[in-house]
């Protein structure tokens, strides 16, 4: 009797960025190919795909992930959100703005995952320290910027955010 | 700085952009995530390459069995170095004016021999990648291991065998120079220090690999190649001249690019190979490199060892300096801008800022079996910098005095420019005295020390390092067209006015995230006499920008700024010209501002741009008699009155060192430098910032280990480290502003100067902290273990 065929693929339902989306997911895709791939979201860049360099970060229930470390299945009723969505939402306008006042940008490929991590730390409230911006996207890897001027525009946000009253946690 | 027709100088015109902290137009859409590399270009029947790369440093290939592969699900070739050979001639990286300068024919594909672990030579184009890979594990391959060449000291024994048989030996190219009396000024001198310094091979890690993606259309006879690149122009020719297309044949389209630094201006096989291969297959090819092969295959670079001493009198002065280096390059010279440039730099740069006039070096550049080396950011830069600052304050340590006095009394004077520096250099006007007077004060030179001084005593070891140095920027000719390399040194831009007003400017330097279009931008809107909401910036193609060399050794402001600011007076000209007729005016006395044409003198409006535009493009009958209207202009610059525009700084680091574990925390990091017109200060003081920790990464980090075969030990991001937000200080920049006259608008490079200074700072810093512990550190990277190998704990 001829082996069972390995299973190649599989159905996957899931929220991404406010949509109900479905698709059918080759298993051995990782996440960050599968919203490239099969979504068209090329914000989500890949730069080393073994979860160190940060580029691919997105939020998988409201947490920053790495989309080259998890696999697409594995989104399967999940609600994720790329800096796509994140852009149409309004949701880090401010920090868009912040970034793009400071120049805290140069060539651009770390910045969506740079965004997508300095989004869960604004989400935490509040006004940190230089120090624990910098601890925050210490596993955002930045060739171009030597990360002052993303600290500044980091912080910059979460003061005016402080400021507005709009940094509550809830 | 010269006035206009208008009387105003670019920094005081009325809608002057220059010198101002304007963000770039071009980042928005990558802060949404909206850009373009070459992984998101579209393309339907899309091939995806993936390579089979030497597992060994040096090998015979006896055998490549491809049938298995090619029968493999979404296949769509396998191809050999034999056969990709067909349609791609090899080539040698060698130039006319590095004599002497000897490598051997490199093919897309290696044929009959591997030379480096990572070392393409098979090739499988598949419907996908993964299946691309999946093939690749079916080719079976026979290898015949050589003897590997691995270690550079070694290279040149006479029991090591030559890499290529045909040249005799390991040696690809030497230089020596010897100015005035070395050994006199030795002999007679108060203090001779010596050091050898040891700079590790570190590489660029680009965030966004190397990427092509290459798209032959048979039927216009046109090869598109999207390509994560800095020199379109130069890939085109050289596409042209290894694949014997005519040069309308090739259109080259850099786009969004994810980081370069030197790194993506050099001819790579495996980008070669996927060209041919679209050729090939009539199909669009992809390759995109994933980490290992980034690590294995893009350039490296440093890998010197120098020795050198230096001479001083008993005051202070620096008499002579002479040095040693020696540097691995890998197996091949790369092409075209071959892999000798980085040791004539640091023969041409070491100990540039002083006015010693007795001078010698030596440098000898050998092959060996790693990946191949060649120009990454600051190319000899942080070589040149570490080698006699190193030396200046180990004088300054014998001689009991304070290293910035030292650099005070031994820098070239401020008011001595125009001269040559030691090595021949010729230098238009540097600011090292003014420099470190700025330095001195932004950082509280004293009471830093003071402070230092005080946590000694408690047992906490901190240093001050400095390190002042100088930048080549705005090449001519003189750079590598004059060895013969068809790489242009003249830019070119092109500026359009369309009838609403808006203003098109296509410019042949190109953007990496520098901010070269934004401030082309700034310069366009600036000349022109429009805001600058009105400017689009085209870049990065060779079917729609004027010939150019594109954006290398900081060359993009200085150069292509020029070129976009004579375009675009040239343009203001003529539309005055035209505007004059209209409203039967001297044209001298109108001026454009602000999208307006204005009365030079009162700036009072007489015609907006929209209604100019309106009867130039749709009423051209109602134009006066005889008139023309040319609202498209161009001009070209090269740089003529020196080879090089060279720029000068200083740079300070303050750390901590942990004497028990040999950590090292960087406490904080000043420059000035002085980059001639400050364009745009938010983009310049970016790139400092940028080059600087780039350097910290080389200095404390970055580290390409090979074992004694010759593999890559540290192939990753987990084993390779490169500097992260949590470990990097804070860093303020300031300038010395001194603009060259050999353009209109004076701006000089400043893209290299942070990694040109930063490891010798840091290293003295270090070397300054351990100094009352009797140690000292001479090997970058600077990891824990050299640290506590030099406090004799381990």
């Amino acid at each position: 009797m001829a082996p069972e065929a390995p299973e190649r693929e599989r159905a996957v339902a899931f929220t991404l960025n406010g949509e109900s989306v479905r698709c059918r997911a080759p298993v051995r895709t990782h996440l960050g190919d599968l919203l490239r791939d099969a979504f068209g979201l090329t914000g989500v860049h890949l730069g080393c795909e073994h979860g160190v360099c940060g580029a691919c970060t997105v939020l998988v229930d409201g947490r920053a992930v790495r989309a080259c470390l998890m696999l697409g299945v594995q989104a399967d009723g999940t609600v994720v959100e790329t800096v796509e969505g994140l852009t149409e939402s309004g949701s880090i306008r401010d920090l868009q703005d912040a970034f793009h006042a400071r120049n805290a940008l140069q060539c651009g490929y770390c910045t969506p995952g740079m965004l997508v991590t300095a989004a869960e730390l604004l989400a935490e409230g509040g006004v940190p320290e230089r120090a624990a911006i910098r601890d925050a996207i210490a596993g955002n890897y930045c060739r171009c910027t030597g990360y002052h001027a993303i600290v500044d525009a980091i912080a910059t946000t979460a003061e005016a955010r402080h400021a507005a009253g709009r940094d509550a946690a809830e | 700085m010269s006035a206009d027709a208008s009387g105003l100088t670019f920094l005081d015109r009325p809608n002057s952009y220059i010198g101002r902290s304007v963000p770039r137009p071009n980042a928005r859409r990558l802060l949404e995530g909206r850009g373009v590399y070459v992984d998101d270009v579209p393309a339907a029947r899309l091939g995806h390459v993936a390579f089979l790369r030497s597992p060994h440093a040096h090998a015979r290939l006896l055998s490549v069995e491809t049938a298995e592969a090619k029968g493999m699900p979404g296949v769509l070739a396998v191809v050999t170095g034999a056969e990709l050979a067909a349609i791609c001639t090899p080539w040698v990286g060698v130039l006319g004016h590095f004599k002497g300068l000897r490598s051997a024919p490199q093919h897309a594909l290696a044929i009959d021999r591997v030379t480096w672990v990572g070392e393409p030579f098979c090739a499988v184009v598949a419907r996908s990648r993964a299946e691309a890979e999946d093939a690749l594990a079916a080719i079976a391959v026979e290898f015949d291991p050589l003897p590997a060449v691995v270690d550079m000291e070694t290279a040149l024994d006479p029991g090591t065998p030559p890499i290529h048989a045909e040249l005799g030996d390991n040696l690809a190219f030497e230089r020596s120079l010897d100015v005035g009396d070395v050994d006199a000024a030795f002999r007679d001198a108060a203090l001779v220090v010596e050091e050898t310094f040891q700079f590790g091979r570190h590489t660029g890690v680009c965030l966004e690999p190397r990427a092509i993606l290459a798209d032959w259309a048979a039927a216009d006879g046109l090869l598109t190649v999207h390509h994560s690149f800095q020199a379109p122009h130069m890939m085109q020719d050289i596409l042209c001249k290894h694949l014997a297309l005519p040069e309308g044949a090739v259109r080259v389209i850099c786009k969004d690019v994810g980081g370069s630094f030197g790194i993506k201006v050099h001819i790579y096989p495996d980008e070669m190979a996927t060209c041919a291969l679209a050729l090939m297959l009539k199909r669009p090819v992809k390759f995109v490199a994933d980490r290992l092969e980034s690590f294995q295959s893009d350039i490296h670079a440093r890998d010197h060892r120098v020795t050198a001493r230096m001479a001083f009198s008993a005051e202070g002065d620096i008499l002579a300096l002479d040095m040693d280096d020696l540097t691995g390059i890998g197996p091949y010279s790369v092409y075209p801008r071959t892999s000798a440039v980085e040791a004539n730099q640091v023969v041409n740069l070491t100990g540039g800022p002083y006015r010693h006039r007795h001078y010698r070096a030596r440098a000898r550049v050998v092959l060996q079996n790693k990946a191949p080396t060649c120009q990454y950011r600051a190319v000899g830069h942080p070589i040149a910098t570490m080698v006699a600052e190193g030396l200046v304050d180990l004088g300054a340590s014998r001689l009991g005095l304070d290293p910035l006095a030292m650099r005070e009394r031994n820098v070239i004077p401020d008011d001595a420019y125009p001269c040559a520096g030691v090595s021949g250099i010729k230098l238009e006007k540097l600011s090292h005295q003014a420099a470190l007077a700025k330095l001195k004060a932004m950082m509280g030179y004293d009471a830093l020390r003071a402070e230092q001084a005080s946590l000694r005593a408690q047992g906490i070891h901190r240093g001050i390092g400095l390190a002042a140095f100088i930048e080549i920027t705005n090449p001519s000719a003189a750079f590598y067209g004059v060895g013969g390399a068809r790489i242009s040194s003249q830019d070119g831009c092109t500026i359009r006015l369309d009838p609403q007003g808006g203003v098109v400017a296509a410019i042949s330097v190109t953007e990496q995230g520098q901010g070269t279009e934004g401030i082309i931008a700034q310069i366009v809107a600036t000349a022109v006499g429009v805001p600058m909401e009105k400017v689009r910036v085209i870049s990065g193609d060779t079917q729609a920008t004027p010939y150019g060399g594109g954006t290398w050794a900081s060359r993009g402001a200085g150069i292509g700024g020029e070129a976009a600011w004579q375009a675009g007076k040239a343009l203001r000209a003529n539309v005055v010209a035209v505007a004059g007729a209209i409203l039967q005016a001297d044209p001298a006395s109108l001026d454009l501002r602000d999208g307006a044409v204005v009365d030079a003198e009162s700036g009072t409006e007489r015609m907006p741009l929209s209604e100019l535009g309106r009867i130039v493009y749709f009423r051209s009958d109602t134009l006066p008699p005889g008139v023309q209207p040319e609202f498209v202009a161009t001009r070209h610059y090269v740089p003529k009155d020196y080879p090089f525009a060279f720029t000068n700084g200083v740079q300070a680091s303050y750390v901590e060192v942990d004497v028990q574990t040999g950590f090292v925390r960087l406490l904080k990091h000043w420059c000035v430098e002085d980059c001639g017109t400050v364009l745009n200060p938010l983009l310049v003081d970016e790139q400092i910032r940028g080059g600087i920790v780039q350097g910290i990464g080389g200095a404390l980090f970055e580290h390409c280990l090979y074992d004694a075969e010759g593999q890559l030990l540290n192939g990753s991001m987990a084993d390779y480290l490169v500097p992260m937000a949590g470990e990097m200080p804070d860093i303020e920049v300031a300038h010395v502003v001194s603009p060259t006259t050999s353009s209109e608008i004076g701006a000089k490079g400043a893209g290299e100067a942070g990694t040109a200074g930063a490891p010798a700072a840091v290293v003295n810093a270090i070397n300054d902290a351990l100094r009352p512990l009797d140690a000292r550190v001479s090997r970058q990277p600077v990891t824990p273990e050299v640290v506590l190998e030099a406090l004799g704990l381990v």
